[in-house]
């Protein structure tokens, strides 16, 4: 009775993994199934290094440099601010904090983390904007910046957490011995802490990555989505996924221009599968190190 | 058992292969999806212009208040969303402020419905400034240069020296399409610096916080924290958009998949006599000449 129990059960699940892998596949081969069209016709080099993006004018023009480039601004600017506070964030709630000020840390931590992004865009649209317009006496405030700032604070959650876990896994006969040894509280956490959960920490700031480069709703609020090239990240920039989500709606099932925005999904696509590359790479070599 | 273990694993591999291929499969057979039946006892579901949405709206609530056994529903979205809607069949009107384009309608004939339009209202476009500039009225020469991005400084227009922060819609809004044939030049473009603002409301409250920024929204959006520029010495007052003597006027339209029927040909009409065109008038709009 039990050996079918557990045969079923071992059947089941290795099912639902490969289905899970199924649907993966299947997303991949209907972006590229719907991006062939535009790769075809207008060729991806030209996409990827076109400057002009005017999908209906008369003849269309498909390049999405603009796109990439403000993409890239604002994922920058966001992990230069999510990452470091978060890390931070992160070490004082696993080594230093008393257990009251931990518990409510954590617990708001987890509830920012449950806002939902667009209520940060409204927030980042009536503050951020105007303050960053005056500091950086700029035209306007809608720039990649700004929307960086606020996907820099919509990331914060996922990065303090996980990094926050990874920590916490870190034995303690770690920690004592190094405290034992007379290492003060922050050498430890510096020097014996980090290093130990690194992979962690690591697999936090990818998390945070992905998180950045496929914010949509923020971005289409604060980044000024103008088809500049954007030099800084102080222009208007228009974002992969922002152009995407606004152009979606009109485009004819099957054209030209559905297919080009099809091509920019595979783009991102391309993007978060390489990074994942680059991280299980560089994770893989941390626990080798480390074992 | 090795082998046993072997033919689980090519069995599942299959498993999963087959279900790959009927998931790519599905994505691509649907094509476009089935009509709505215009006929399904009071349901009229209609998207379309961001221009328009909130005098479609306005129109919704006041039909519904009296014909409680009818429900609409409306969705902005732009011009462009409306119509590929219809055409893959999925609404029963779509809200435009700008005409179809051929291939949109070559796209709805070849998915066999011939589409029928009907203006509902009229509007103008009004050019928006922050109450601060000390512009008063712009010519569609000047404008054209403006967003075309030649013009990049108040004081070449009469203005102080400041850069001007050129604000406009996004490809799927009809606002976008006519302000391009009406003042940028049908086969010019945009300036690359425009920035494509969601929506309307999203030009106006930029607008009102920027001192430099032009933007062009719907008469319906003017409000008194923003100043309307005059073009080619026009105001755009109602009046002047009725008669045609506002540059930017234009047909508001609703377009349908053949003639509309049941519920939705009710809906129609009552728009187009007077207790609907009444509500155009008190959401900013004109009304149709009669």
């Amino acid at each position: 009775m039990s050996r079918a129990a557990d045969v079923t059960a071992r059947v089941l699940i290795t099912l639902l993994a490969f289905t899970a892998i199924a649907i993966l596949a299947s997303i991949c081969v209907f972006l590229v199934q719907s991006a062939m069209k535009s790769m075809g016709e207008v060729g991806l080099l030209s996409m990827l290094k076109g400057t002009s993006w005017y999908p209906t004018s008369d003849p269309a023009e498909f390049g999405f440099l603009p796109s990439e480039l403000g993409s890239f601004w604002v994922t920058f600017v966001a992990l230069l601010l999510s990452v470091p506070l978060g890390v931070a964030a992160a070490v004082y709630l696993s080594e230093f904090a008393t257990p009251v000020v931990k518990e409510f840390g954590k617990t708001i931590v987890e509830f920012m983390a449950a806002v939902p992004s667009v209520v940060f865009g409204l927030i980042g649209l009536y503050i951020v904007v105007p303050l960053i317009k005056t500091s950086f006496h700029l035209d306007s405030g809608l720039t990649g910046m700004s929307a960086g700032l606020i996907v820099g604070i919509v990331c914060l959650p996922t990065i303090i957490s996980i990094s926050e876990d990874a920590m916490r896994s870190v034995p303690d006969d770690l920690r004592r011995g190094s405290l034992a040894l007379g290492s003060t509280r922050w050498q430890t956490a510096v020097k014996i802490i980090l290093p130990a959960a690194s992979s962690g920490i690591f697999a936090a700031v990818m998390l945070g990555l992905g998180r950045a480069i496929g914010e949509t709703m923020v971005v289409l609020m604060l980044a000024g989505n103008a088809g500049i090239l954007p030099s800084s990240p102080f222009m208007a920039a228009r974002t992969l996924t922002g152009t995407i989500a606004q152009e979606t709606g009109e485009v004819m099932r099957g054209g030209l221009h559905y297919s080009a925005l099809f091509t920019m999904g595979l783009v991102l696509f391309a993007w978060t599968f390489i990074i994942n590359l680059f991280a299980d790479a560089i994770l893989d070599r941390q626990k080798k190190k480390w074992s | 058992m090795k082998v046993r273990n072997w033919i689980k694993m090519l069995g599942t591999v299959a498993a999963t292969a087959a279900l790959v291929f009927v998931l790519a499969g599905c994505g691509s057979a649907k094509g476009s999806g089935g009509a709505t039946s215009q006929a399904e006892s009071g349901t009229i579901t209609i998207e379309g212009s961001d221009t328009m949405v909130n005098l479609a709206q306005a129109w919704a609530e006041s039909y519904m208040g009296t014909n409680s056994g009818v429900a609409i529903t409306v969705k902005g979205g732009g011009s462009g969303v409306g119509i590929a809607s219809l055409v893959n069949g999925t609404v029963d009107y779509a809200n435009a402020s700008r005409a179809m384009k051929p291939e949109e309608i070559t796209a709805d004939k070849a998915a066999g419905h011939t589409p029928l339009e009907t203006a509902v209202a009229r509007d103008g476009i009004a050019v928006i400034v922050n109450s601060a500039n000390s512009v008063k009225a712009l010519s569609t020469d000047q404008l054209g240069k403006i967003y075309r991005g030649e013009i990049a400084n108040w004081k070449d227009v009469g203005g102080k020296d400041a850069p001007i922060v050129l604000l406009g819609r996004d490809t799927s809004s009809g606002t976008y399409e006519f302000f391009n044939e009406a003042v940028v030049g049908k086969d010019a473009k945009y300036a690359k610096s425009m920035r494509n603002m969601q929506s309307s409301q999203a030009i106006v409250d930029e607008v009102k916080g920027n001192a430099n920024a032009i933007g062009y929204v719907g008469m319906g959006y003017e409000e008194p924290a923003i100043a309307v520029l005059q073009v080619d010495g026009k105001a755009a007052t109602v009046a002047a958009v009725k008669d045609g003597s506002y540059a930017l006027s234009r047909d508001l339209y609703m377009y349908s998949n053949g003639a509309p029927t049941g519920a939705a040909k009710k809906y129609l009409d009552w728009i187009l006599s007077a207790a609907g065109q009444k509500i155009v008038e008190q959401e900013g709009f004109v009304a149709l000449a009669k």
